[in-house]
């Protein structure tokens, strides 16, 4: 009875991986398109405060960011240690936070302007007349939508 | 001849799924997927230049001063408060559960959904800071008071929907919403401490 037998000497079918980098292609693009490569090179010293009731940015095109924090290491020479803005790439005077966001508005599509997120990303330690003062230059420039960006608390209160 | 048919070779393509593979790890490392997340507040209109600044007249009931000091101390309704005490402070003032006459008044609202409830519609938290005040001490107290609207929307909503605040349908959000609106003002700031 040899019908059982494996005189056919039959091999184990190989998997046709032909299609797996297609595959794998796809899924990178998926991920070139959910994340932001855009991401600013931060100048300032920047460790965000701790909170609980947090909530996630929805739309990200529409969310302008504002750093706030002392000058890293190597501005500190020219800068000097004092707390400074940065907008985009630069460091930053408060008056110019009115013509930022202006700008920012101008390159969205108009139905998305009024709804426009901006982000304060402060270093804990400032001092809050500095977000004082970028508070008034935002609502002056009618961006009244805010976010104090934060991070999850990990040590208790 | 009969010789045998030739194939035309074929690339050798086991190795492109490596290769696809190592550019979806760069991109995942460099990348950054991270949500931010952070407090979101509205800032309120500018007051227009020319225009008089008038005092909106709220009656002294109906307001909460939490104020920040420049050494990060709290002073909430004239009080010296710790920062876990405050959450309590601001849940009593806002739903003012026993109708004391120095919380704010109660004003009967029809409420969708509810029919009439008691609602202490005109309250208002005053925040005040100092310019000295440590941001983060600043975003503590902004958390505590989004935590104790928070614990009263989820209370209400528990109740009524069997269900917590941020689970709700956007008509039931809006209903809760209306029982417990958050009214925090931020004050035009001050300078009480010295200090930049």
């Amino acid at each position: 009875m040899g019908k059982f037998n494996k005189a056919g000497g039959r091999e184990m079918p190989e998997l046709n991986t032909s299609s797996l980098p297609d595959l794998v292609f796809a899924f990178l693009f998926f991920i070139m398109m959910v994340t932001s490569m855009r991401e600013v090179s931060l100048k300032v010293v920047f460790r965000s405060p701790q909170a609980t009731e947090l909530q996630k940015l929805e739309k990200k095109s529409l969310v302008t960011f504002i750093y706030v924090g002392e000058p890293m290491q190597e501005f500190r020479a020219q800068m000097g240690t004092a707390t400074r803005v940065q907008l985009n790439d630069n460091f930053a005077e408060i008056s110019e936070i009115e013509s930022y966001i202006a700008q920012e508005k101008g390159s969205m599509k108009e139905e998305d302007a009024p709804f426009m997120t901006v982000s304060i990303k402060a270093d804990k330690e400032t001092q809050m007349g500095i977000i004082t003062d970028i508070k008034q230059a935002l609502r002056e420039a009618y961006a009244l939508k805010i976010s104090y960006s934060a991070s999850p608390r990990v040590n208790p209160l | 001849m009969a010789r045998k048919k030739r194939k035309a070779p074929s690339i050798n393509a086991t190795s492109s799924a490596d290769i696809a593979f190592m550019l979806l790890l760069f991109f995942l490392l460099t990348s950054s997927m991270d949500t931010d997340r952070g407090l979101p507040r509205r800032l309120p209109q500018p007051v227009p230049k020319d225009q008089k600044k008038e005092d909106v007249d709220i009656k002294k009931r109906n307001l909460l001063v939490v104020l920040i000091s420049s050494s990060n101390q709290i002073l909430c309704g004239g009080e010296y408060v710790d920062i876990k005490q405050l959450k309590d402070r601001v849940k009593e003032f806002v739903e003012n559960p026993y109708n004391d006459e120095h919380k704010p008044e109660k004003i009967d609202v029809d409420v969708p959904l509810f029919g009439n409830m008691m609602v202490t519609k005109n309250h208002v938290i005053s925040l005040q800071n100092d310019r000295g005040t440590s941001y983060q001490a600043y975003i503590d107290v902004q958390n505590e008071l989004a935590a104790a609207y928070t614990e009263l929307r989820n209370d209400v909503s528990q109740k009524k929907f069997g269900k917590i605040f941020a689970e709700l349908d956007e008509e039931q959000q809006k209903a809760v919403q209306t029982i417990y609106p958050q009214k925090i003002s931020e004050a035009e700031p001050k300078n009480y401490g010295g200090g930049k």
